[in-house]
This record gives structure tokens, C-alpha cells and sequence, in this order.
């Protein structure tokens, strides 16, 4: 049985991949478009400063991690929409193969972009030395299924692709704008950086952050690696809970309160560190080292 | 005697405040080609479905080789292969690989190169799904029905939309199964593929089964009339032509009066006679003998395509 459900994951897994790779669009949102804002960001803001360049690929490869949600999203929905699900319905096999594949393929793709992006900050715009890359790999690798299955719940919950796009842009525009992806956290007021401590972005924004500039503790990755995970269990589950795989199976308005276990953990981790964390601290700390310090600078030791 | 390997008794779904099936009742035997023929939104699709494992009933009973397809998982998706009447595939999965990817879920299955062969899909084994045809894609969507080799086949309007070339390809198919032994429950509103392809039929109106037998059976039940098409130069009166001698039924589509006779040149010349007496001129004439869209029409006094 067990072995059943791997196996099919697999198969699923390829084909997915397999289709990723011909459609252009996909190409362009999670290779070229990245690549795009890596270079723009560093022109604009790096200026030269080898430590800002490090920071700014963090944000980058934030970026590339979270867009797994809309992408994924976007595709289970098309794929329900247009009855391809319905047809995958009648073979032997469930809805986690599926929902797996979706989470295993996403990762094999981000995995060149991201290799791409840090190869093209070091090699084409200088960065000094490589970062802390076992934490940006483990990172990457606990984010990229996270988001995922953030993607695959958008895709349980809402009924439409109209629906699904206006769910994504404003989960995405929170999860840019206020997790210290785009704009340093520590720029924040200090209430909204209290706030961005309840989203899961936060935690893998300055994980990444701080993985690329070789600023933080690994007890500090640590805790962004077990709040990832405890997202992604929680969010692959329920996204099994809730899948669908008829067009016109609407879900309950009761059943979308399942949604809200997703944030348990994270509203959970936001408590802790907004009464007893040290995090918002450490990430101020952190801001002032980048600001002036460089890469040459070992990492602190807290 | 041996155990159907379809048995439905007693169905009934409902989609809100309309009711889908209205106790649908049938058993399908071993290597038999039974239809469900009738109109659309008769209740033919969501009756398949469910034997399909897709839909929940609201009460009845369904059974596909002994199994309670809703609650038997793999085990029952192992025996059955289906024709969706709406369904997809990524549109840049090649057919080999549509193929392919189908069989390699399945603990049994056929060979790839083979069903390409055997459905004529050969030319096309590198192209993107969305560049095949839809008799193409309808033939792809046969063969992957059948990549496991499946004791029970559903195939739920496998010809609607199609042209007509087509679908006498598509048949071939379906008789390729029958000879092969192949249980098949097919779906149709098209009478020439109930007449010519099953075993059996049921007709299927408002959620209800009216009537099953053999095509021929079917026939004969028709009181073994003649079919009458006549357009006239004026409309007559309701249930006028009704009394013409030899008339078992009359009933108006179109503008064209559809007489049932027992004897057919009796109802002829009276009906010249009614014409002549009336002042009315015959502009067509034409005779058929009794088909399943006459038996349909004689059951729920519509037509199939209405």
C-alpha cells in the first residue's frame, strides 16, 4: 500500500515536472522573472557592498521559495476546472499522491532556479564567499514544501480561478511585503514587525536572509526550519482533508474553517515571539551588522 | 446462474431540488453491451458515474463485479475502465506518455506500443493532446480506458460531438470490445448506436428506467408499426390524424405529423382521402420501419434530441 503511494507519487511527480518544463510561462515566472529583480535589486540598493548583494539574494530566493504557492494553486485549480482531475480520479489512486507529487515536483523545479540564482550572485555580481549554503538548502527544501502546500490549500478552498487569483494576490502581497522580503523588517515600525511574526513568509524570509549573509546562529535557522515544518504537516494535511476533484464539488463554508488550523502553529510561534522571543532583537541586530559590516565579517555568535 | 456483473436497484440521487435519478433499477450480465439510452439530463451520466465509484448515491443500490464501487478503492478501479463524457488531460502531455503514465498506476496493464497500434494513434504518439482532433482525443480517451485491461468498460456518450466518419470509428471500437467479451455499459442518445451496438438497452427518461430489452425486443413492444412521416400544406386538427384507420398513435414535431400504423396502406389511403375532403395537399410522404426513437417517442410521446 505504502509502497503504492510512493510509487504513483513518483509517476505523478516526473510527468509533472516533465509538463513544467514546456510551458513557457512557468519558465519565465520562476527562472527569468526572478533573475530579473535579482538584478535590478542589486543595481539599485547593493551598490557594490558585498554584504547587501548576500541579503538581497536571500529576498530572492524568498521570492522564488513563496511563488510555489501561487503557482501550484493556479495549476490544481486549472487542472479541477478543465476535468483533468476527474479523469485521474478513475485510476487507483488518492488524493496523496497527488497533492504529493504537486509538493515533490514544485521542488525539483525551484531547486535549479534557486541553484541558478546563487550561482549568477556569486560568479556575475560579485558576492564574497558562499553564505551558509546547508541552511539555505535545508531552507529551501522546507520552505519550497511548505509553500506548496500553502498552494495546495488555496486550491481546496476556493471554487474558481477568478476566486483562486484573488486569494493568491492578497496572500501574496502580505507575505511580500510584510515578512522582510522586499523591504528590510527592521525598516517596520516596530508593531508591524510584531505582526509579520504571526506569518510563515517571516520565518523563511529572514531565514533566508540571514542564511545568505552568513549572519545567523543555527539555533536561530533551527527555529525557521521547525516553524516551517510544523506549517508544512499541518498544511499538507489539511489540503488532503479538503482536496477535490470534481469541478462542481463546492466546499461547505464550514469546511473553510479548516484553514485556520494552518495558522495555529504560526499564530503559536507569533505569541511566543512577540512575549518572550528574542527574535525581532536579533533581526535589529542583524540589520545594523549588514549595515556595517561585510561579508568578510565571521558569523556573530549570540 | 451466475451473479451480474452490474447491478443497480432501486437509485436515487438528487442535485439539490432536482431529482437525477428516480429509482433506476438494471443488471448487466457477463460480456454484455448494455445502453442506456435517452435524452439529455435523463439521468444516463450521473447513473454511470456512480457505478463509476464518482457520485454518491442518496439511496439504492449499485455493484460492479460484487463491489460497492464508492467504498472499494483500488480494488474496484483495478476492474473498471472509463470513458468520461466531461474530462481532460494537460494539454501539452504527449499521447505516448498520456498512455503510458495511465499504465503505470495500474498492477496490470497493457502494452503502450499496442494500444497505440490497435487505435490508430501511431502518428500521433509525440503529439501535445492539445493538437489531436477530438475523434483523436476520444480515441486516446478509449484507450486509456482499456490500458488495464478492464473486466468492466464504461463509456458515457463516447461518440457525442463527434462527426459522423468518426463515429463509426469510434464503433468499431465498441464492437471490438463485444467481441472481445468486454462487459460495456455505454451511454448514448444517439439510436443508431443503441439499434447497432447493444445487446441490451434501457430507456432512460426523467431520472427513470421505462423500458429493457434486446433492440429487437424493444421493437416488436412497438406494436410492430410503421412509421409514417407526412408534412402537410395546412396543420389539421389535434387527434384528427389519431383516428385515421390503422393509426395506433399520431403526434405533431415540427410541423411534421408522425403516424404509427398497424398497416400502413390502410392509413395511407385514408389519409388521402382526410386530405381531399379537407382541402389539404400532402407535401411529403415518407415510411420507416419501427426503430428505438419510435419506441421512445411511443413511451414519452418525445423525441430523443428534444
Amino acid at each position: 500500500m505504502a509502497s503504492n503511494v510512493i510509487r504513483n507519487t513518483w509517476i505523478l511527480t516526473k510527468i509533472r515536472v516533465r509538463l513544467a518544463m514546456r510551458n513557457r510561462t512557468f519558465l519565465f515566472f520562476s527562472l527569468i522573472m526572478p533573475l530579473g529583480f535579482l538584478f535590478f535589486f542589486v543595481t539599485i540598493f547593493s551598490k557594490g557592498d558585498s554584504a547587501w548583494t548576500a541579503y538581497i539574494l536571500g529576498s530572492i530566493l524568498t521570492m522564488t521559495v513563496m511563488g510555489s504557492f501561487w503557482g501550484l494553486s493556479v495549476q490544481l485549480v486549472m487542472f479541477r476546472e478543465a476535468g483533468i482531475l476527474r479523469r485521474f480520479r478513475l485510476a487507483p489512486l488518492g488524493a496523496g499522491p497527488m497533492l504529493a507529487s504537486s509538493i515533490l515536483s514544485n521542488y525539483i523545479l525551484v531547486l535549479p532556479s534557486v541553484a541558478i540564482e546563487i550561482l549568477v550572485t556569486k560568479f556575475a555580481l560579485h558576492m564574497q564567499g558562499w553564505g551558509n549554503l546547508w541552511a539555505i538548502f535545508l531552507l529551501i527544501s522546507i520552505g519550497s514544501a511548505t509553500f506548496s502546500a500553502f498552494g495546495l490549500i488555496v486550491a481546496s478552498v476556493t471554487n474558481t480561478m477568478q476566486e483562486t487569483q484573488v486569494i493568491n494576490q492578497v496572500i501574496w502581497t502580505a507575505f511580500l511585503f510584510l515578512s522582510g522580503a522586499t523591504v528590510p523588517l527592521a525598516r517596520f515600525p516596530h508593531w508591524i514587525q510584531g505582526a509579520s511574526l504571526f506569518m510563515p513568509a517571516t520565518y523563511l524570509a529572514t531565514g533566508l536572509e540571514n542564511a545568505a549573509t552568513n549572519l545567523a546562529t543555527h539555533s536561530e535557522i533551527i527555529t525557521d526550519l521547525i516553524a516551517l515544518g510544523i506549517g508544512l504537516l499541518v498544511a499538507f494535511e489539511i489540503s488532503r482533508r479538503l482536496f477535490r476533484w470534481e469541478p462542481e464539488a463546492k466546499l461547505p463554508g464550514s469546511a473553510k474553517l479548516w484553514v485556520l488550523a494552518v495558522m495555529i502553529p504560526f499564530i503559536a510561534f507569533g505569541v511566543y515571539e512577540n512575549v518572550k522571543g528574542d527574535r525581532l532583537a536579533l533581526v535589529r541586530q542583524d540589520f545594523q551588522m549588514l549595515n556595517s559590516t561585510s561579508m568578510a565579517t565571521p558569523p556573530k555568535s549570540h | 446462474m451466475t451473479e451480474p456483473v452490474i447491478q443497480v436497484e432501486g437509485l436515487y440521487k438528487n442535485y439539490g431540488t432536482v431529482a437525477a435519478l428516480r429509482g433506476v433499477s438494471f443488471s448487466v450480465e457477463e460480456g454484455e453491451v448494455f445502453g442506456l439510452l435517452g435524452p439529455n439530463g435523463a439521468g444516463k451520466t450521473t447513473t454511470v458515474e456512480i457505478l463509476e465509484g464518482m457520485r454518491t448515491p442518496d439511496s439504492g443500490l449499485a455493484r460492479v463485479c460484487g463491489l460497492d464501487p464508492e467504498k472499494s478503492g483500488s480494488q474496484f478501479k483495478e476492474m473498471i475502465g472509463a470513458v468520461l463524457q466531461s474530462t481532460s488531460l494537460p494539454a501539452k502531455i504527449r499521447v505516448k506518455e498520456a498512455i503510458d503514465l495511465f499504465a503505470n498506476f495500474y498492477r496490470v496493464h497493457g502494452n503502450t506500443n499496442d494500444l497505440l497500434k490497435r487505435f490508430q494513434l501511431e502518428e500521433k504518439r509525440d503529439a501535445f493532446y492539445s493538437q489531436l482532433s477530438g475523434g483523436q482525443k476520444q480515441r486516446l480517451a478509449i484507450a486509456m480506458a482499456l490500458v488495464n485491461n478492464p473486466q468492466v468498460v464504461f463509456l458515457d456518450e463516447p461518440t457525442a460531438g463527434l462527426d459522423p466518419q468518426v463515429r463509426r470509428e469510434i464503433y468499431d471500437i465498441i464492437e471490438e470490445l463485444k467481441g472481445g467479451k468486454k462487459t460495456v455499459l455505454l451511454t448514448t442518445h444517439y439510436i443508431e448506436e443503441a439499434e447497432r451496438l447493444c445487446d441490451r438497452v434501457a430507456i432512460i427518461d426523467y431520472g427513470r428506467v421505462i423500458k429493457i430489452g434486446t433492440p429487437r425486443e424493444l421493437k416488436h413492444a412497438s406494436a410492430g408499426t410503421t412509421r409514417i412521416e407526412v408534412r402537410l400544406a395546412k396543420p389539421v386538427e389535434n387527434g384528427v390524424l389519431g383516428q385515421l384507420d390503422a393509426v395506433a398513435n399520431a403526434r405533431e414535431f415540427d410541423g411534421t405529423y408522425v403516424l404509427h400504423s398497424t398497416r400502413a396502406p390502410h392509413t395511407i389511403v385514408a389519409l388521402v382521402k382526410h386530405l381531399e375532403s379537407d382541402s389539404n395537399e400532402l407535401q411529403s410522404l415518407e415510411m420507416f420501419s419501427p426503430s428505438l426513437e419510435d419506441v421512445f417517442i411511443e413511451l414519452t410521446g418525445r423525441r430523443l434530441r428534444d
